[in-house]
C-alpha cells in the first residue's frame, strides 16, 4: 500500500513524537531524535513493524522524536497512517 | 589616601601590570546576568594579551563570548565549579586544549588556602563599593546579596579590582569585603542585569511527578528521625528540590518544629520559612532571587558566609559539616549511588558540582531527588559519563517509583519502611525504568580528556572526555 496523502499525528512536547507522512516513490524513514544514539535502532524497528502491519510500501515517514516511548511511537505512527489512508476513501 | 578609583577597566589592567599567562578570577553572584567577566575579558583581548587562565566560581550561558576568546588564544585554560550548557558544549567538542579544572564550592577556596591554586588578579563584581574598595552586594541597582564566593578571591589574589555600577562615598558602613583587600575600583555603566540573577532553575515545579517526589522526600526526612528542634537543612535550586522544601515547611509548621539553620544558595522560599519560624538563621553563600537579596539586607538573622566557611574541607568545621539534611539533584546515578551532575546523557558538559559533593559529604542525610526517566533516558545507568559525587556520601535516592536507600544505611531503610514509605533497591528501580524505556545502548566518549573533576579533597575523582558527536 502507498501513502497517497499527507497526514500527521503527535506533538513536539517532551516524551512525545510528531510523525508526518507524505507520498514518495519508495519507503523513506527519517528519524530525528535526541535519544538516537541510545535508541535509534529500537525506534526504527518499531516503525518498520507498524508499517509492515499496514503493508505500507511507499511514502516518506518523518519522525520528530522528543524521547517518546515505544508505545507512544507506535500509537502516533498508526494514527498518522490511518489518517492518511482514511482520506483515500 | 591612596587613590584607588581608576577611569576604565583597561586602566585597571595597566595598573595591575597584567601580563600574558596570568590567572584572572571571577565570581558568579550575578549568575546569568553577569556583565563583568565579558567586560574585563574584552578589555584583555583589546590589549592583545594571550594565554590567560580564567578561574571563575561558575561559568553561565551569558559567558558564551568566552568561546571566541578561547579560539584566538586569549584564554587557554579554564577553572570553575560549574559550567552552563552553552559554553559546556564547546568545551565538550574540544575547543580548549588544556583540560578544564572542575572544583567544588568548598574545594575552590581550599585550593586557594593551601596554595594549590593561585590568582594573579581577582575581579569582584561589586554592586556597591566606596572609593577605597569596601564592597557590599546588598545595595545598588545590581544588588545580588551575598558575595560568598568572592571572599577567597579577594583575600588570596595578588591584585584585586572591584568593578562597580554604584560608587558610594567613603566609608561604606555595611561592607562585606574590606578595603584592605582591594587595590583598584573601576566604575562602569552596568555590572549586570538584575533579572538574570534569577536563573530558570529557581522556580517551584508544577510537574506532578516532581511534586510527588517532593512529598516523598519530605516524608522521608520526617521519618529519618532528624526532623526535630535544631534541624538544619539545605536544598538545591532545582524545581523538585524547591517543592520538597515547600512540603517540608508544611510538616514543620504542623508539628511545631523549630530548626536551627538553612544554608547554601538562599531562595525566597527559605526566607519565608525562616520568617515563619522553621529556621532560626539563614547562612547564605549566594542569593538565588531578589527576595533573598532583600532579606539578607534587612534581616539580621540572614547572614552572609564565605565559600570557605560554607564548605571548605581544609577546616574541621565548615557549615556543611553541621548539616542534618541536604536535597540534591542528578543527571545520572549508578547502582553504587555515585552521582553525575557534570554531564548529560550524551556526556556533554552542562553543569558541575557546585556544592553538591561538599554538602553530600557533610550532611548526615544526603538525598538525591530525580525522576526515574527523562524523555526516555533512564536515570540509573550501568556506567555514568562522569562521577561528580561518590556514592558512599549519598544516603538515599528518591524517585517517583520509590526510594532506594544506600545499603550502608540499614537503620534508615527500616525507619522509612516503618513509616510506610516505599523502599526499593536501586537495581529494581533500574529494571523498572528499563522495562518502560528499553535498555539504552551504552555510549562511551573515547576522545581526549577535556576536563578533570577535582573532588573537594583535591583528588581527581573523574575525567570528562571529548564527545563523539
Amino acid at each position: 500500500m502507498d501513502i497517497k496523502r499527507r497526514a500527521s499525528a503527535g506533538t513536539l512536547e517532551s516524551s512525545d513524537v510528531l510523525i508526518s507522512v507524505r507520498p514518495a516513490d519508495k519507503l523513506i524513514l527519517k528519524i530525528e531524535s535526541p535519544v538516537f544514539a541510545q535508541y535509534g535502532e529500537q525506534i526504527e524497528k518499531v516503525c518498520r513493524e507498524v508499517l509492515a502491519a499496514f503493508n505500507i510500501t511507499s511514502g516518506e515517514i518523518h519522525l520528530q522524536d522528543q524521547g517518546a516511548l515505544d508505545c507512544t511511537i507506535k500509537a502516533r505512527l498508526e494514527t498518522a497512517v490511518r489518517r492518511s489512508l482514511s482520506q483515500d476513501d | 589616601m591612596n587613590q584607588k578609583v581608576v577611569s576604565s577597566i583597561t586602566e585597571a589592567l595597566h595598573r595591575t601590570e597584567i601580563k600574558d599567562g596570568m590567572t584572572l578570577s571571577f565570581h558568579h553572584h550575578l549568575r546569568n546576568g553577569d556583565y563583568v567577566l565579558n567586560l574585563v575579558m574584552a578589555a584583555v583581548r583589546e590589549l592583545g594579551l594571550k594565554d590567560m587562565t580564567i578561574n571563575a566560581s561558575a561559568i553561565f550561558d551569558c559567558h558564551l563570548p568566552l568561546v571566541d576568546l578561547i579560539r584566538d588564544n586569549t584564554v587557554t585554560a579554564l577553572e570553575c565549579n560549574y559550567m552552563g550548557a552553552l559554553v559546556g558544549r564547546s568545551i565538550s567538542a574540544g575547543i580548549l586544549e588544556k583540560p578544564v579544572i572542575f572544583r567544588t564550592h568548598g574545594g575552590r577556596p581550599a585550593d586557594l588556602e593551601r596554595g594549590k591554586a593561585h590568582i594573579d588578579i581577582a575581579f569582584i563584581a561589586a554592586p556597591t563599593t566606596d572609593t577605597q574598595g569596601n564592597i557590599s552586594g546588598k545595595y545598588g541597582p545590581s544588588a545580588c546579596g551575598s558575595l560568598g564566593y568572592a571572599f577567597s578571591d579577594a583575600r588570596y589574589a595578588d591584585k584585586v579590582v572591584a568593578v562597580t555600577d554604584n560608587l558610594a562615598p567613603y566609608p561604606l558602613t555595611d561592607f562585606s569585603i574590606p578595603e584592605t583587600e582591594v587595590d583598584y575600583v573601576v566604575p562602569v555603566e552596568q555590572i549586570g542585569d538584575p533579572a538574570g540573577i534569577v536563573s530558570g532553575t529557581t522556580r517551584i515545579t508544577r510537574d506532578p511527578i516532581g511534586l510527588l517526589m517532593a512529598d516523598m522526600a519530605a516524608e522521608a526526612i520526617s521519618a529519618s528521625g532528624l526532623l526535630q528542634d535544631g534541624f538544619s537543612f539545605q536544598t538545591g535550586a532545582g524545581g523538585a528540590s524547591l517543592a520538597a522544601a515547600f512540603a517540608l515547611e508544611k510538616i514543620m509548621l504542623r508539628e511545631g518544629i523549630r530548626g536551627s539553620f538553612a544554608s547554601g544558595g538562599i531562595t525566597s522560599q527559605l526566607v519565608d520559612m525562616q520568617k515563619k519560624g522553621c529556621f532560626e538563621t539563614l547562612l547564605d553563600v549566594q542569593c538565588f532571587d531578589l527576595g533573598a537579596v532583600e532579606s539578607i539586607r534587612d534581616n539580621p538573622q540572614h547572614r552572609e558566609i564565605s565559600a570557605s566557611r560554607y564548605a571548605s574541607p581544609c577546616t574541621d568545621d565548615a557549615v556543611v559539616d553541621s548539616l542534618d539534611v541536604v536535597i540534591l539533584g542528578a543527571t545520572e546515578v549508578d547502582t553504587s549511588f555515585n552521582v553525575n551532575v557534570h554531564t548529560n546523557s550524551q556526556g556533554l558538559i552542562m553543569g558541575g558540582s557546585g556544592g553538591h559533593s561538599d554538602t553530600a559529604a557533610g550532611a548526615k542525610l544526603a538525598i538525591i531527588i530525580a525522576p526515574l526517566m527523562r524523555a526516555r533516558i533512564p536515570l540509573i545507568v550501568d556506567h555514568m559519563h562522569t562521577i561528580s559525587t561518590p556514592g558512599e556520601t549519598v544516603d538515599m535516592l528518591v524517585t517517583q517509583y520509590g526510594i532506594a536507600v544506600n545499603p550502608n544505611q540499614v537503620e534508615l531503610a527500616d525507619r522509612l519502611r516503618q513509616n510506610r514509605l516505599k523502599v526499593i533497591s536501586v537495581e529494581e528501580l533500574q529494571e523498572i525504568a528499563e522495562n518502560i524505556c528499553g535498555k539504552p545502548k551504552a555510549l562511551k566518549n573515547e576522545g581526549r580528556i577535556v576536563a578533570e573533576v577535582h573532588y573537594r579533597d583535591g583528588s581527581i575523582i573523574d575525567t570528562i572526555r571529548q564527545a563523539c558527536s
